[in-house]
């Protein structure tokens, strides 16, 4: 008897910490509201079922708990019942899926003109390269990295020269234009992850896998990994800095090219080797 | 046609045997230690999984108190960290959970429900307990090699695994692998032994489809086990390679920490598609059992046949098939070809029919029923709120688009914790509870019973349903220290102490339960040989508890199904199997069961 007050008690706390308690989805900053929108349809159709399932249960403990010289109802089965309780779930799991694949096609599917530009992930860092004046990002491969190309970019690829290189700061993108985000790693895998935007993709060194969005309000993000990938994976941050196009613009100009850190590399290995002849300071 | 048979032979007598020879013990090493009865076999097979687990329990505190008071711990650094979370991942579901359903339950009742003296292959079966053993020995020796056992996450995915990154990159990891494979050996030997002797070792009248649910649930498991430890077999020994050879199966160019390393050409996909090619059988490894043997505590302790015996047989089987074909729904945001999504998403949900029946079969049971609130029947109804509320969210995280944002949060750490960890494991405590009398001879202590089953039951619930809010946030799983994140406010810090002390709390209740299993094997009650009044055959042995052969000189002969329950007519509330037509008083069968027959 208590336990089927307990399993009542269950399902109104349940219910009730789901409609007040204060964890809840992070305000969004990207068009998929769509998601959102499936998460809270599928919140509610199973949720009508997870009441009703566990109330039932409670009934059917208080109703026919055991009583002195009563016997249970016998009955195998019954096709009817089991029928109609098959065709219920399956038009509640139609509900559900079929809005999810809807959406799911939309996510996979980028629209043309978007922006392009990449994520490189390693051990434990974002860095991230944007096509530069020509639009087209230039060739790489991981077997091309070296401390001065850290992005592994192949240096006679001619689009490669403008690419615009961030290492070490955060990411700006700019408001209501369509991005692809291409993701790539070097060592492990990674997962780019920015809660707001309800996206993530895993990055694997390799290949080059891609999510998009479109920025919907200004702000800065917490940018974090969502694959394990060592010891230092939760320490995997980054900003992503949302803003007006005209301010992204500013401060997409103020970074490096490739061409441009590359000439700076060699002029400073210049100096070092002016500076000893043994590779050391004194 | 010719005529074959050559009549001029004597007619010779058959040779005076017993039914069947056993391979009785003769001295105390081969009854107790090399036993080769499936009964001494289950017992050194659970006491090993316990063991293992208390192991996995205490790792699982020590996670809880990093994230529950992160500042205060010092001794737990982020190595330790990720290597609590590994090996408590990994010893729970393989080591614990599938050795103690299949190596435990298995060994133990198929035998005694089928009707059979022992399974169909003893040497064998004594062999797989061994290399279990020591499957387990290699395990925990990883944790005194040099770097520690390995960091890598219960999934192992390269190519972090085995670069130096990750903890135990050396020798555990190494250790892990060889583990592995050993208990996927051992596991082979058992698992053949469970299939044949369903198949082939059932008693006089014991159809198939009079087998009791419990034998159908650890059958179906038995069958996905034995076609998906392959999978991990084989992505194990190419990690094996890529590791100890240089080989590149799963791993590509890869320059670490700037250097560029000697590797190329390999797939870290293809090693996820193995890994899940298992992993996700292995869900249903562990939760078939459960499924089965709760069917029949509900049944027995309703005092009522289970609803729709037919129905619940083939949705194990449908559930069993389906669940080969649902593997990369972890793999959605894995990077894998996106249309996959479409397809895994709608194998994924279809699943949920089946499930979702089995659900309601076992409510559908209680109607009508003459509930007795046992401890088994408690522990039943805590499954069905803690696997309802597991199995849904199962259904957001299957729906492709919505585990988009949810995948690698504290939302998926909930929802597997909820249906195939605490699920499970509250199947298990019922199932103890109703067969300890049978297996000891004594009856478990119900006070203790009952402290064990609220606080293990509210207490697992208070520690799993929040946190699938923190999921929902944004919170990612696997995170040694959320340091500074914006979007995370600081009750999130309280919840997540909240959840540790109720974890500590919960994990105490076990110790508990522990101490009632041995307190009981000396104080308990003596206890009827049937005393829940139950149809199957393992309650109608003639010693308690049963002796090697299990049925004395005459093997019983089986003439109904298993749930032959308050039956109109009949005397008792209740008709074991083996009770022929003709002993049943007031001979008037049930109409329900003649329409059956036709």
């Amino acid at each position: 008897m208590i336990i089927a007050i307990v399993i009542i008690l269950v399902v109104v706390g349940s219910v009730g910490f789901h409609l007040v308690s204060p964890w809840w989805w992070t305000p969004i900053a990207s068009n998929w509201g769509y998601i959102d929108d499936t998460i809270n349809l599928t919140f509610a159709i199973t949720g009508v079922v997870f009441v009703a399932v566990l109330l039932f249960t409670a009934y059917c403990v208080i109703r026919f708990r055991a009583k002195k010289g009563h016997k249970a109802h016998y009955e195998p089965e019954s096709a009817k019942l089991e029928i109609w309780l098959s065709v219920l779930t399956s038009i509640g799991v139609v509900a559900m899926l079929t809005p999810g694949l809807f959406v799911w096609y939309q996510f996979i599917t980028v629209p043309d003109g978007a922006d392009e530009f990449e994520v490189l992930g390693q051990q434990w860092l974002w860095s991230y390269r944007y096509p530069g004046k020509d639009g087209q990002l230039g060739k790489t491969d991981s077997r091309n990295v070296t401390a001065d190309n850290p992005f592994g970019i192949d240096t006679a690829d001619p689009a490669g020269q403008d690419d615009v290189l961030v290492q070490g700061e955060d990411l700006h993108l700019p408001l209501d234009r369509p991005v692809k985000f291409l993701l790539r790693s070097l060592d492990v895998l990674h997962d780019f992850y920015v809660p707001q935007f309800r996206a993530k993709m895993d990055m694997i060194p390799g290949m080059v896998t891609y999510f998009w969005i479109t920025p919907t309000r200004t702000g800065s993000f917490d940018i974090l990994c969502a694959e394990l990938c060592g010891v230092g994976h939760h320490a995997m941050r980054g900003i992503v800095v949302i803003e007006e196009e005209g301010a992204y613009k500013k401060w997409l100009s103020e970074q490096p090219t490739f061409a441009q850190s590359l000439a700076k590399a060699n002029a400073g290995a210049k100096r070092v080797s002016n500076l000893s002849s043994d590779g050391s300071f004194r | 046609m010719a005529d074959v048979t050559n009549r001029d032979i004597d007619y010779v007598a058959p040779a005076e045997v017993e039914e069947m020879e056993l391979y009785h013990a003769h001295s105390w090493i081969t009854k107790y230690v090399f036993c080769q009865d499936a009964k001494v076999i289950a017992i050194q097979y659970s006491l090993t999984a316990v063991a293992i687990g208390l192991v996995g329990l205490v790792l699982s505190w020590l996670m809880r108190l990093q994230l529950g008071f992160p500042e205060l711990f010092s001794f737990i650094d982020a190595e330790d960290y990720y290597q609590f979370i590994t090996m408590h991942g990994m010893i729970m579901v393989v080591y614990l959970l599938t050795a103690l359903f299949l190596g435990g339950f298995g060994n133990y009742f198929i035998p005694l429900m089928v009707g059979a003296r022992d399974m169909v292959f003893p040497y064998v079966n004594m062999l797989s307990f061994w290399v279990y053993l020591i499957a387990v020995v290699v395990l925990v020796a990883s944790f005194f090699v040099e770097g520690g056992p390995t960091g890598a996450g219960w999934t192992l995915y390269p190519p972090q695994t085995i670069l130096s990154g990750t903890p135990g990159s050396d020798g555990g990891i190494v250790l892990m692998l060889v583990s592995l494979a050993l208990f996927i050996v051992g596991f082979t030997m058992g698992g053949l032994n469970y299939v044949v002797t369903v198949l082939q070792g059932r008693t006089r009248g014991m159809t198939l489809m009079r087998m009791p649910l419990t034998i159908w649930g650890i059958f179906i498991a038995t069958v996905l086990a034995l076609l998906a430890f392959p999978a991990l077999f084989v992505g194990a020994v190419m990690m094996l390679f890529d590791k100890l050879l240089g080989t590149s199966f799963f791993m590509p160019a890869i320059v670490e920490l700037g250097e560029q390393l000697s590797y190329g050409g390999g797939s870290p996909l293809l090693f996820q598609h193995l890994f899940w090619f298992f992993g996700h059988p292995e869900v249903y490894i562990v939760a078939l059992p459960a499924f089965g043997i709760v069917s029949d505590l509900i049944s027995v302790h309703a005092r009522k046949n289970i609803f729709g015996y037919r129905m619940m047989v083939w949705a194990l089987v449908a559930i069993g098939g389906l669940s080969f074909i649902v593997w990369a729904h972890h793999m959605y945001v894995s990077g894998m070809n996106p249309y996959f999504g479409f397809f895994f998403a709608t194998t994924t949900l279809i699943i949920a029919v089946p499930t979702a029946l089995k659900v309601y079969n076992w409510v559908l049971t209680l109607w009508r029923g003459n509930i007795q609130l046992t401890l088994p029947m408690l522990f039943a109804l805590a499954f069905i709120v803690t696997f309802v509320n597991g199995g849904i969210t199962g259904l957001f995280l299957g729906n492709v688009v919505v585990d988009v944002p949810l995948s690698d949060t504290m939302f998926v750490v909930a929802h597997f914790h909820m249906v195939m960890g605490v699920a499970p494991l509250l199947v298990i405590f019922g199932a103890i509870y109703h067969w300890y009398p049978k297996i000891t001879g004594r009856m478990l202590n119900e006070g203790m019973g009952q402290f064990h089953f609220w606080v293990s039951f509210l207490g697992a619930y208070a520690i799993f349903f929040p946190l699938h809010y923190l999921g929902l946030m944004g919170v990612p799983r696997r995170y040694y220290e959320m340091g500074e994140i914006s979007f995370i406010p600081e009750s999130v810090g309280t919840l997540n102490a909240f959840v540790t002390v109720m974890t500590l709390i919960v994990g105490f209740s076990q110790v508990v339960f522990l101490f009632n299993m041995v307190w009981s094997l000396f104080y308990g009650k003596k206890a009827d040989p049937n005393p829940w009044k139950a149809t199957t055959l393992e309650w109608q042995t003639p010693e308690t508890p049963p002796g090697h052969g299990n049925f004395g000189k005459e093997l019983p002969i089986v003439y109904r199904w298993a749930y032959d329950y308050s039956v109109p007519g009949a005397k008792d509330d209740f008709i074991p199997q083996n009770v022929p037509p003709s002993q049943v008083s007031g001979k008037k069968k049930a109409p329900a069961r003649r329409r059956k027959r036709k």
